[in-house]
């Protein structure tokens, strides 16, 4: 095993908030990975500065061996990181084939075909091997009886549904969940819970941020515990559960209470 | 067992997708009807005044396609096309004067304005995309006050005198006739290109940029070069409209070619038919500049008639905000619903069984409401 992802030392402050404090993470290749903590902890500052959606004060982001610090979103994903938004992000006024075509962009941009599309920048969007793939990916994730209409009219848990199936469309090697399983009924809980063992059985390399202990518990072969912009742990799921550094975190020490008191 | 039902819906949508072609080739017969009808029109209706609104109109038609073609494609709306508009009629303006070009000749300057405006929507995009929404709007009008002020002040612009069109020796009586045809073959020239960029990858992303330009980023979308490059192309053929205009008109006055009143018009039109949509802004041209100019015509008082114009404006936000073609498409959507509906609750009625097969595929309590809720309506 290698890892495939790797934090080194990330500090990111807005204003005085010092949303990332020198943190450190490392994600094995093929593995699935948790990141949990208390709100503001910086789970999801971490996942926008991995991604490119912001930039780092200090500290490095490497993909396998490649430095991607910095590097915009749209290169990030070329890269081979895909990622989902905590507040779903689907296109609305786009149909759901639509949304999936432009997850395709990179893929397909990097094919052979590639070079005819150079020579006729206004080829239809969506040749019928990418739209084969996509149906293939929304069968996987089971909303292709939607495939035709607009993403505005999914339900919040299709979106989630759809958000998965159009990252997946550029076959990225990691992808980044945030909050799968926020404001999700529990049947889909499964669902989702499912199609992310089969992707990794395949190959994909997970990161997830989730605050639902029995699926990260039951889904991540390591979990790391962020407090206060730090990694203050990192391990399987049996030995995060008893530690007491993760209960600090999540329930507040005494020490900080008698502080208070003083 | 719910991922059958699923892909059986899926396939049945599939082939109800052919049914999207057919509504295409609907389209493409209203649109070689609509040429026709445009091509036949000045030789049926010869008089002068009309077929000088109509040459007006068709350049209107372009550069609201044009306007649509970025702004309505991307959400970007932009209140600066008239830098573009501009930029083509002065190029043309000072590029005849310095060179002596005179007569037909100044036809042959036409890729030097597609050439200047398109110069100019780099860095104007460069600075302007860098923001979103309100302050794209609001830096758009800022960069086009910039360009008035420097067409009254500059010397080459020929400050508030302006600059003439070199003299065409055309006769009076059929003198607008090959600009309506120049204007009609720009107008259908960029509707057929806006029908294929919306079509094609790169207008799936701008689509995809106007829905959640952020997301679109983080699936590959390198969404600068694609809005400035649908940027550089709709100022293009602004500028090309802005030329055509000038050597119509013979002369070009600050104000004119750098006219507020401009930017406003493209927006209201493309706003009034349908924004981002394809029909939408050729509409909105081909009926609201005939009632713009009958109205200048009508009303001999300006300011009542920019007043009147303003007025529309308003009453197109508040009441059509998506535009004449999207509202009427709902209403023929909800009309073919209630239709079908109609004939549902017969057959429905005649035939129970249809009914039970209906309740079996469906999950026990949905099954059971049905027929309830149909007795009730």
């Amino acid at each position: 095993m290698s890892t495939l992802l790797r934090a080194e030392g990330v500090c990111k402050a807005f204003g005085g908030v010092q949303a990332l404090n020198g943190c450190s993470i490392a994600v094995e290749q093929g593995s699935i990975a948790g990141l949990i903590g208390p709100n503001g902890s910086g789970k999801t500052t971490l996942f926008n500065m991995i991604t490119g959606y912001g930039r780092v004060d200090s500290g490095d982001v490497f993909l396998g061996g490649r430095k991607i610090t910095n590097l915009p979103p749209d290169k990030v994903f070329g890269h081979g990181i895909g990622r989902t938004f905590q507040l779903t992000r689907v296109f609305s006024r786009l149909t759901v084939m639509e949304n999936m075509i432009v997850g395709a962009h990179h893929s397909e941009r990097g094919q052979a075909r590639g070079l005819r599309r150079l020579h006729n920048p206004l080829a239809r969007a969506g040749g019928p091997d990418t739209r084969r793939r996509a149906m293939e990916l929304l069968e996987f994730t089971g909303i292709a009886a939607h495939a035709g209409v607009l993403a505005e009219t999914l339900s919040y848990g299709q979106r989630k549904l759809l958000e998965l199936s159009y990252v997946l469309m550029a076959d990225p090697a990691v992808v980044l969940l945030d909050e799968p399983a926020g404001g999700v009924n529990p049947t889909l809980i499964g669902t989702i819970t499912d199609r992310i063992r089969q992707l990794n059985a395949q190959g994909t390399t997970f990161l997830i941020v989730e605050h639902n202990m029995d699926f990260v518990m039951g889904l991540c072969d390591r979990v790391t515990v962020l407090d206060y912009g730090n990694a203050v742990v990192s391990g399987p799921p049996d030995v995060i559960r008893t530690d007491h550094r993760v209960l600090d975190a999540y329930l507040g020490t005494t020490e900080g209470d008698d502080d208070d008191a003083a | 067992m719910s991922q059958d039902i699923g892909q059986a819906a899926g396939a049945r949508r599939w082939r109800a997708g052919g049914g999207r072609l057919s509504r295409e080739a609907q389209g493409g017969i209203a649109a070689v009807l609509l040429l026709l009808i445009a091509i036949i029109f000045p030789l049926v209706i010869t008089d002068q005044v009309a077929t000088q609104i109509g040459v007006d109109t068709m350049l209107f038609v372009a550069a609201t396609v044009a306007w649509n073609l970025f702004s309505g494609f991307t959400g970007y709306i932009s209140l600066g096309a008239a830098v573009f508009f501009g930029t083509g009629a002065y190029t043309v303006g000072i590029a005849a004067q310095d060179w002596h070009i005179t007569g037909n000749m100044e036809f042959a300057l036409l890729p030097l304005a597609a050439l200047a405006a398109g110069v100019v929507a780099v860095p104007f995009g460069l600075i302007a995309l860098r923001v979103r929404r309100h302050t794209f709007v609001v830096i758009t009008i800022a960069i086009f006050f910039i360009f008035q002020l420097m067409a009254f002040n500059l010397n080459i612009t020929g400050g508030s005198v302006g600059i003439s069109a070199p003299f065409l020796t055309w006769a009076p009586e059929t003198f607008n006739i090959p600009f309506y045809y120049m204007a009609l073959a720009l107008a259908a020239g960029v509707a057929v290109l806006s029908w294929l960029i919306r079509g094609s990858r790169f207008g799936l992303q701008l689509r995809a940029i106007r829905d959640d330009e952020d997301r679109a980023r983080g699936l590959g979308v390198r969404a600068m070069r694609v809005k400035l490059v649908a940027f550089v192309i709709s100022g293009v053929v602004i500028g090309l409209v802005g030329a055509l205009w000038f050597f119509f008109i013979g002369q070009v006055l600050p104000q004119y070619g750098f006219d507020p009143l401009f930017d406003l018009s493209v927006a209201l039109m493309a706003f009034f038919g349908g924004f981002g949509t394809l029909w939408g802004p050729i509409l909105g041209a081909l009926i609201l500049e005939p009632g713009q100019q009958y109205l200048t015509l009508q009303v001999s008082n300006s300011y009542a008639s920019e007043l009147i114009w303003g007025s529309l404006f308003l009453l197109v936000i508040l009441f059509l905000p998506r535009g004449v073609v999207p509202m009427a498409g709902e209403k023929a959507m909800a009309w073919r619903a209630r239709r079908e509906r109609r004939r549902a609750v017969p057959a429905a009625a005649a035939e129970p069984a249809a009914a039970g097969t209906a309740g079996a595929a469906l999950p026990g309590p949905a099954g059971a409401s049905t027929p309830s809720g149909r007795s009730a309506r």
